[in-house]
């Protein structure tokens, strides 16, 4: 009979105006991986923050090992053993991997670093999270984000810790990262640690998880679910309150004398990809599946101009594009939704409609004067047609979802009426009934005779929208086809074997 | 052929809620409190300005009566400021756009030197003084020109690209000056520039000018609207098509042109040209924007903020002199200033985005 490590009745967290958290309990015990399961908006993160004492419950009691207690900071969390690995990785980029482990807590004689016990001691820690390679010398900056993961849990296990709460670490990892994070995982169970897991991919609560905690509008609204054993449907139903996944839109047939608009012929870009064609009629919708790393992102960005190509050649509408340049590709008609919606995409404190105009100012210009009212309206239409919420459109845009954030990156190029939209991640940390909003979005540019090009690390998101598939495996193309006629099993086969099976 | 498609599940009746709900979860909602959501106001971040000039106003009329409050002093005030200012507004813009230029006070010597050298006196004498400020002008916009193009092109960091102009420019300036303090002779340059326009000086007429200009370029062009962009997300910026890095130029040649309009006001007020003109402009200029609410990393800032900067600095030196305090003090007065206005600003900043 396993005690509970950690039990949370009754938390209540309100900020002025909003009950973010509104009578939460939640149960973690020792040696388990409790899944905890919400939209956006439903309180995982405010959890997670009282749980590490970044925030103060306004009620609630929190026992940890049978006794009550307060976690006035960050620190006392910590000292109690309860480590959290936040999604944007809190480590410095200039420090070594032994140094960034014991940030905080250096090994140290009278002020001077213990340099060799501390990679030591680093080197042991990276070992037992089966990550030997990770040299403690080498500097963190230069580490892959699965490798900066790592470190950030051999940080948490550089303390004592019995618990460690991992909120969407997969988010960043592609598939063969997320098998080893697994066994990682198992690893620290099975030592008597317990996790706490975030993650919006089902599939993986199914594969990692022993129980599930359900969260929805700030309340607990099931918990101790099995994890295996819990139909898909039923988790859905009760995080949404609908009993549906992702909906995809039906494709529409692209009509053979529907134009090329994009043609890619031979494109190479040195050290990512090379020899990649494509071609895109207008309202036709192309997916590109692989791995992270494999050249997905790359030859979107390469299309665009943002990267310079080594060879081959992009056309638009029968006019080349000058290589290299994004002016050339925004001027011709292309728009690019980056990968990275907050760092690559949008003006976070500046207003949404300003966002959405950013690409298109001259338009309501002359002789350089911005004619305001013609902006704001403009604007307006777009987020009005993608039904971006809050309405207000002069709200800044760090204020809005990802969801909607990502919809102000697609109205900056409607409002451009753009012929080719390259789509980078476009449902990378939206929650799920957004996300179905957004695919009916995109079926419909299409139908309105946009050319598409949509990288997802989703393979199912790429089936169900596009309707041919490229599939990219170390830089080069593997397989191209309509996507009617391949399955999740063969994407995945052809992503890490190179061939379909 | 629109039944094909599933429609978009309806969302729950109160989603709206649930996504200001996510916002203020994240601690990036407006500020709740009334006191919270003014400071945060562009009104309200300007009114901190507004009363630290009118404490400064009070303490000089306590400590020094009619010879503060009086025209003439008001005006020199104002003259003090304008050339200062002059340079503040384009140091504004520079900032806002994600960068720093350290050179304006070296910049603003090579300019007042070159334009008062023998051979260009001789020309204005010959012709009209307009040749003075016209060599100014060029001789800012030039340096201004070589800043933007290797930052934005040589790939130069702007601090130590701007630095190594502050070298060149003030060294230039010795050479061509020979150290020498230039008296200029052409008495229309020095009367018209000098002197004053239906009773305001002419000084005052063109900071009132450069201000009016910087505020309409940063909030009603797209040159504005292209700054704040490049300035508070560079690769959102690339990625959205704008010519980042022609940006880039132009608003360092913008900042080199009113250094050359500052240089044009420092000659007429000092009758000379000197390589030691414009000394800590750079810091006095920073100083000013800073104070004025503009953030150091770039993407957000206010015209009017940068004139009450410069307005402050100005009045806080006029009273001090005023009170026969020396310079010492008064660098000791505006280090706790700017220290004051920065940790006021983070306070502000907190509330309206906290995390």
């Amino acid at each position: 009979m396993t005690t509970a490590l950690l039990e949370m009745t009754g938390i209540v967290k309100e900020f002025p105006g909003v009950r973010a958290l509104d009578g939460v309990d939640l149960e973690v015990r020792a040696g388990e991986v409790h899944c905890l399961l919400g939209q956006n908006g439903a309180g995982k993160s405010t959890l997670i923050k009282v749980l590490s004492g970044a925030h103060q419950p306004d009620e609630g009691v929190i026992v940890w090992q049978g006794e009550q207690v307060r976690l006035a900071n960050p620190l006392a969390a910590m000292k109690l053993g309860i480590a959290t690995i936040y999604q944007e990785l809190d480590l410095v980029d200039g420090l070594s991997v032994a140094e960034n482990i014991f940030l905080g807590h250096e090994l140290a004689s009278a002020g001077f670093s213990r340099q060799a016990d501390a990679q030591k001691a680093a080197a042991e820690l990276l070992a037992r999270l089966g990550h030997p390679e990770i040299s403690p010398r080498r500097e963190v900056g230069r580490l892959s984000t699965a490798g900066k993961q790592i470190v950030s849990m051999a940080r948490a296990l550089s303390h004592d810790v019995k618990l460690i709460i991992m909120d969407e670490p997969s988010a960043v990892l592609d598939q063969e990262e997320v098998a080893r994070l697994f066994t990682v995982i198992k690893d620290l169970t099975a030592g008597g640690v317990a996790v706490v897991y975030i993650s919006h991919r089902l599939e993986e609560i199914r594969q990692v998880g022993d129980r599930v905690t359900v969260l929805k509008d700030g309340r607990t609204v099931a918990t101790g679910l099995s994890a295996r054993e819990t139909p898909t449907s039923d988790l859905i139903r009760r995080m949404t309150g609908r009993d549906i996944e992702y909906v995809f839109p039906a494709r529409s047939k692209v009509p053979q004398e529907a134009p090329v608009v994009l043609d890619v012929a031979d494109l190479a870009a040195p050290g990512a990809f090379s020899g990649v064609s494509l071609s895109v009629r207008a309202g036709e919708i192309v997916g590109l599946a692989g791995l992270v790393g494999a050249g997905r992102s790359e030859v979107l960005e390469t299309i665009y101009g943002a990267r310079k190509a080594s060879a081959g050649s992009v056309t638009v509408d029968g006019r080349r594009l000058r290589p290299g340049s994004v002016r050339a590709a925004v001027a011709a008609g292309v728009g690019l939704s980056p990968e990275e919606r907050k760092s690559q995409g949008l003006l976070l404190d500046e207003a949404v409609y300003r966002n959405v105009s950013l690409a298109t100012m001259t338009r309501f210009a002359r002789g350089g004067f911005m004619n305001h009212a013609n902006e704001r309206r403009a604007a307006q239409k777009h987020t009005k047609a993608l039904d971006v919420r809050p309405a207000d459109i002069s709200r800044a845009a760090r204020t809005l979802s990802g969801g909607n954030q990502q919809k102000v990156v697609l109205a900056r190029w409607l409002l451009r009426e753009c012929r080719v939209l390259l789509l980078d991640e476009p449902t990378r940390g939206v929650d799920v009934g957004a996300r179905s909003e957004l695919y009916a979005l995109i079926g419909r540019l299409a139908d309105e005779g946009v050319a598409v090009v949509l990288v997802s690390s989703e393979v199912p998101e790429v089936l169900g929208l596009a309707h041919r598939v490229l599939v990219l495996r170390e830089g080069r193309v593997v397989h191209t086809g309509p996507a009617e006629e391949i399955d999740e099993h063969q994407v995945l086969d052809l992503v890490m074997e190179g061939s379909a099976a | 052929m629109s039944e094909r498609r599933t429609p978009p599940p309806a969302p729950a009746a109160d989603e709206h809620q649930r996504v200001e709900a996510a916002a203020a979860e994240a601690g990036v909602a407006a500020p709740k409190s009334t006191v919270g959501r003014f400071m945060a106001s562009s009104a309200g971040r300007n009114s901190g300005l507004v009363i630290a000039l009118l404490v400064l106003c009070v303490v000089g009329l306590l400590t020094a009566g009619d010879r503060f409050a009086n025209v003439n002093n008001i005006l020199t005030i104002l003259r003090l400021a304008a050339v200062i200012g002059v340079v503040s507004i384009g140091m504004t813009f520079v900032i806002i756009g994600g960068g720093i230029d350290l050179s304006v006070g070296a910049i603003v010597a090579l300019a007042s030197v070159w334009a008062t050298t023998l051979a260009t006196q001789q020309l204005a004498e010959d012709y009209h003084w307009i040749f003075m400020v016209l060599t100014a002008l060029v001789v800012g916009t030039a340096c201004g020109l070589i800043n933007g193009s290797l930052i934005a092109y040589g790939r130069m960091a702007p601090f130590i690209m701007t630095l190594a102009m502050l070298a060149g420019a003030r060294g230039l300036a010795e050479i061509i000056s020979e150290r020498r303090t230039q008296i200029i002779g052409v008495r229309d340059f020095v009367n018209f520039i000098n002197g004053s326009l239906l009773g305001i000086p002419v000084l005052v007429w063109i900071f009132a000018v450069v201000a009016a200009i910087g505020w309409v370029l940063l909030n009603r062009t797209t040159f504005g609207r292209r700054t704040i962009a490049v300035g508070g997300n560079i690769n959102a910026a690339r990625l959205a098509g704008i010519a980042v890095k022609r940006h880039t130029v132009l608003l360092y040649t913008l900042l080199g042109l009113l250094c050359g309009v500052a240089a044009v006001m420092l000659m007429a007020r000092t009758t000379t040209g000197s390589s030691t003109h414009g000394m800590l402009y750079e810091l006095d200029a920073i100083a000013a924007v800073v104070i004025g609410g503009t953030l150091l990393t770039g993407g957000r800032g206010t015209i009017v903020g940068t004139i009450f900067g410069v307005l402050i600095f100005t009045t806080l030196t006029n009273v001090f002199t005023l009170n026969n305090l020396d310079t010492s003090t008064q660098n000791v007065a505006k280090g706790v200033i700017i220290v004051a206005a920065v940790l006021l600003q983070q306070r502000v900043a907190a509330r309206s985005d906290s995390s």
